[in-house]
C-alpha cells in the first residue's frame, strides 16, 4: 500500500440531521483499501445511517464523502461503485437465484453466456452450487444470506457495505458465517464495511473498528486497542464489560484518584490470605452472587460500602458446583496494575 | 399453598357456555364446520345457484310465435348471439372495458406508488380519502352529475371556452367513433365516466401490492446500478402486477356488466348490460339475456387463464 493512494472511504465533517435529530454528527473517518472495517454501536447510534450515506440512500446534511478520492456526496447510489448486503437480504422475490445474482450484470448488459458463467462462479464462492433456479422463498435464511453476498460481489465492487447481515441467523450459523465472511474478504481483497451492534462480532472480524455513540464516533482503532485501551467510559462499558474505579477507592488502590477501568477477566478471586505475586493490587470484598456460565464463572463482589466489581474466572478445573454457598463469603481480589487503564474524560 | 383446599387440576364445566367453548376448543373441525356453513350456504345456493340457473336458462329458447319460453335444450339463443348486431355489442363492450382497464392501471400505478411510498402520514391519509370519498355517494348521482358536467351547456364546455380551447374539443369530438355531438353523447364521454367510476377499484389493490414491497428491495435495485426507470421495469412493475390483475378483474368485469353509464352518457348504441336489461325486460327473451350474461363470464375466464399463464400471479 503506497502512501499516496487515497483511502477507500474518507468521511469529512459528515452530518445527517432529521429536523432536530442528529442521526450522524460531524464524523471524520478514513477506511483504507482492503480493510475489514466495522461500525459498532448500540441501535440509534448512527452506524446504519453512516452506512446508508456511504451507499447513497441518504444524502448528507453537511460534510463530504469521498470514495477512492472521488467526491460522491451528491451522486446517486446507482452511480457509485459500492454494493450493499442488507439486513433483510432484500432479494427480489419474483426472480430466481440466478436472476438475483445476475441483476447488476443484466443492468450493465453483460452477454447472457458470460452472465451465466459468472453466476456459476459466484455460487461456487458462496458454496451454493446448483441452486440457480430456486426462488428466494424456497431458501433458508443462511442460503438467502449467501445469495445476497453473491449478488453484491458478482460485478466486483471496490467496496462492500454490510448492514448487520448476520443478525437474523442463529448463533451457530452466525459464527460459521463470521469465519466465512472474513475469509471471503481476504479472497476478494476488497474493502468491507460491516455494521454491527454485536461487540464480539466486531472484535473477532475487523482489522479496525469505529465505535459509535449518539451520532458520533467515540473511538477508532484495532480490536486490541478498543478493548484494552477504551477511549471513554462508554467504550469500556459497551465493548465487553469493565469495572470503573475513581475517587477515594481509586486512590486507595493505586495512589491516584484518576478514573481507571479494569476488565473482569484480569482479576483473580482467591481465599483471604492467599499470597499474591509481588506488586499486585489486592483488595478484600464479599461475594454478592456467583453465576455459572459454562466456560467461565462470573462473580459479583462488593468492596467497601458501595463499589461492586464483576470478576470472571475461567473454569479451568472442575467448577464449584455449589455456587449458592459462596454467597456472602469474604474473598480477596488481586490483579496486575499494568492492566489498569486510565480514562481521561 | 401448603394449607387450605388443594388446588383443583381443572375447572369442572359449570355452565353450558363453558361446556360449548370447551367442546369447540377440543374439536377444531366442528368449529370450522360451524364457521363455514353460513357463508358456504350463501355462496353455494344464492350465488352459484343463481349462476347455474342463468346458465340453464341460456339453453332454453323463446317461441317466436307465442313469445313464451320453451323449456327444452336448444342452442338458439347462442345462435342469435352470433348475429352481427349482437356481436357488435359484445365487441363494443369488450373494447370499452379494455380501454377503461388499461387507463385505470396507468393512473393507478403512480398514485398507488405515491400512497405506498409517501413518508408523510398526512399526505397518505389525504390520498386515501381522495380515493375513497367518491364511494360514499350514490353511484347513480355521480353518473348523472357527470352528465351535467359533460353536457354542451355544462361546466367543462364553459371552462374549455374560457381558456380558448373550444377548437381542440371540437376537433376531438369530430373524430370518428369516439366523437359525437357533445362529450355527454359520445363514447369518449362514457369512457371518461367509466374510468372515473371504477378507478378506486384499481387503485386499492395496486396500492396494496406496492405497499408490500420492502424499501430495502428498491434500495437494492438502485444499489446494484439500476436507474429509476429500470427499477420500475424490473422490480416495481412485476411486483405490482398481481395488484393490477386483481384491480382489472374489477374494472373489466364491472364495465362489461354496466348498463347505467352507457345509457346515460354516450350515443344510443347498446352495451352488454343494456342488451341483457332489454331482452329480459321489454323483449321478455330471458334465454337470450342469459346467453348475453355468459359472455362476460367467458371473457373473464379466458383473461384470467392468460394472466396466470403469463406469470401475473407468480409474485403472490
Amino acid at each position: 500500500m503506497t502512501i499516496s493512494q487515497p483511502p477507500a472511504i474518507r468521511l469529512t465533517n459528515l452530518s445527517r440531521h432529521y429536523g432536530d435529530v442528529k442521526a450522524v454528527h460531524q464524523i471524520n473517518l478514513e477506511i483504507q483499501d482492503g480493510e475489514f472495517f466495522s461500525l459498532l454501536g448500540p441501535s440509534g447510534s448512527g452506524k446504519t445511517t453512516t452506512l446508508r450515506l456511504i451507499a447513497g440512500f441518504e444524502f448528507p446534511t453537511t460534510g463530504s464523502i469521498a470514495l477512492h478520492g472521488q467526491e460522491v456526496a451528491d451522486i446517486p447510489p446507482f452511480s457509485r461503485n459500492v454494493h450493499t448486503v442488507f439486513q433483510d437480504y432484500a432479494l427480489f422475490p419474483h426472480m430466481t437465484v440466478e436472476q438475483n445474482i445476475a441483476y447488476s450484470l443484466m443492468i450493465k448488459k453483460v452477454a447472457a453466456a458470460e452472465r451465466k458463467r459468472r453466476v456459476g462462479e459466484m455460487l461456487e464462492v458462496v458454496r451454493l452450487p446448483g441452486l440457480e433456479s430456486r426462488l428466494p422463498s424456497q431458501l433458508s435464511g443462511g442460503q438467502r444470506q449467501r445469495v445476497a453476498l453473491a449478488r453484491a460481489l458478482v460485478d466486483h465492487p471496490r467496496v462492500l457495505l454490510l448492514d448487520e447481515p448476520l443478525g437474523a441467523l442463529d448463533l451457530k450459523l452466525r459464527q460459521q458465517m463470521q469465519v466465512e465472511l472474513k475469509s471471503l474478504q481476504r479472497e476478494v481483497g476488497i474493502t468491507f464495511v460491516f455494521v454491527t451492534h454485536d461487540q464480539e462480532e466486531a472484535l473477532t472480524m475487523s482489522d479496525r473498528l469505529a465505535v459509535f455513540n449518539e451520532g458520533r464516533i467515540v473511538q477508532v482503532g484495532t480490536p486490541f486497542e478498543v478493548y484494552e485501551q477504551p477511549a471513554t467510559r462508554f467504550v469500556a462499558g459497551f465493548v465487553g464489560t469493565s469495572n470503573h474505579f475513581d475517587g477515594p477507592l481509586a486512590e486507595q488502590l493505586t495512589g491516584s484518584a484518576k478514573m481507571f477501568t479494569i476488565r473482569p477477566e484480569k482479576i483473580t478471586v482467591s481465599e483471604i490470605g492467599t499470597p499474591s505475586p509481588p506488586g499486585a493490587i489486592q483488595v478484600e470484598g464479599t461475594i454478592l452472587n456467583a453465576v455459572y456460565m459454562g466456560m467461565q464463572t462470573r462473580f459479583l463482589v462488593r468492596i467497601g460500602e458501595a463499589a461492586e466489581v464483576t470478576v470472571t474466572q475461567a473454569n479451568l478445573h472442575a467448577a464449584n458446583r455449589n455456587l449458592e454457598a459462596l454467597r456472602n463469603r469474604p474473598v480477596k481480589l488481586s490483579w496486575d496494575p499494568q492492566y489498569n487503564h486510565v480514562i481521561h474524560e | 399453598m401448603s394449607n387450605g383446599a388443594p388446588h383443583p387440576l381443572s375447572d369442572p364445566p359449570r355452565t353450558w357456555i363453558r361446556r360449548l367453548s370447551t367442546l369447540l376448543f377440543i374439536r377444531p373441525r366442528l368449529m370450522l364446520f360451524l364457521l363455514l356453513t353460513p357463508p358456504l350456504l350463501w355462496l353455494g345456493i344464492i350465488y352459484l345457484g343463481s349462476l347455474v340457473a342463468l346458465l340453464v336458462q341460456s339453453f332454453f329458447r323463446l317461441d317466436g310465435f307465442t313469445g313464451m319460453v320453451v323449456r327444452e335444450f336448444s342452442l338458439s339463443s347462442y345462435l342469435e348471439l352470433t348475429s352481427i348486431p349482437n356481436l357488435e355489442i359484445v365487441f363494443r363492450t369488450t373494447v370499452m372495458a379494455t380501454a377503461v382497464t388499461l387507463t385505470s392501471a396507468l393512473l393507478a400505478l403512480p398514485l398507488g406508488y405515491t400512497m405506498a411510498r409517501s413518508t408523510s402520514p398526512r399526505l397518505k391519509g389525504m390520498l386515501y380519502l381522495a380515493v375513497l370519498l367518491p364511494l360514499w355517494s350514490s353511484y347513480i348521482v355521480r353518473v348523472f352529475s357527470w352528465k351535467m358536467i359533460l353536457a354542451k351547456e355544462g361546466i367543462l364546455n364553459w371552462l374549455v371556452e374560457q381558456v380558448h380551447l373550444k377548437w381542440l374539443l371540437e376537433a376531438i369530438l369530430s373524430l370518428p367513433v369516439i366523437g359525437g355531438s357533445s362529450l355527454s353523447f359520445s363514447y369518449l364521454g362514457a369512457f371518461l365516466v367509466f374510468v372515473y367510476i371504477w378507478l378506486p377499484y384499481m387503485i386499492l389493490p395496486v396500492n396494496a401490492a406496492l405497499e408490500r414491497i420492502p424499501q430495502s428491495v428498491l434500495d437494492a435495485s438502485n444499489d446494484l446500478g439500476a436507474r429509476p426507470w429500470m427499477t420500475f421495469r424490473k422490480v416495481i412493475f412485476p411486483l405490482a402486477l398481481p395488484g393490477i390483475v386483481a384491480g382489472s378483474i374489477f374494472t373489466f368485469s364491472l364495465t362489461l356488466g354496466d348498463y347505467i353509464i352507457p345509457g346515460a352518457i354516450g350515443n344510443s348504441s347498446y352495451f352488454i348490460g343494456q342488451a341483457v336489461l332489454a331482452h329480459q325486460g321489454t323483449a321478455g327473451n330471458i334465454p337470450l339475456a342469459a346467453a348475453f350474461t355468459v359472455v362476460p363470464i367467458l371473457i373473464m375466464g379466458v383473461y384470467l387463464t392468460l394472466a396466470k399463464r403469463m406469470g401475473a400471479f407468480d409474485a403472490l
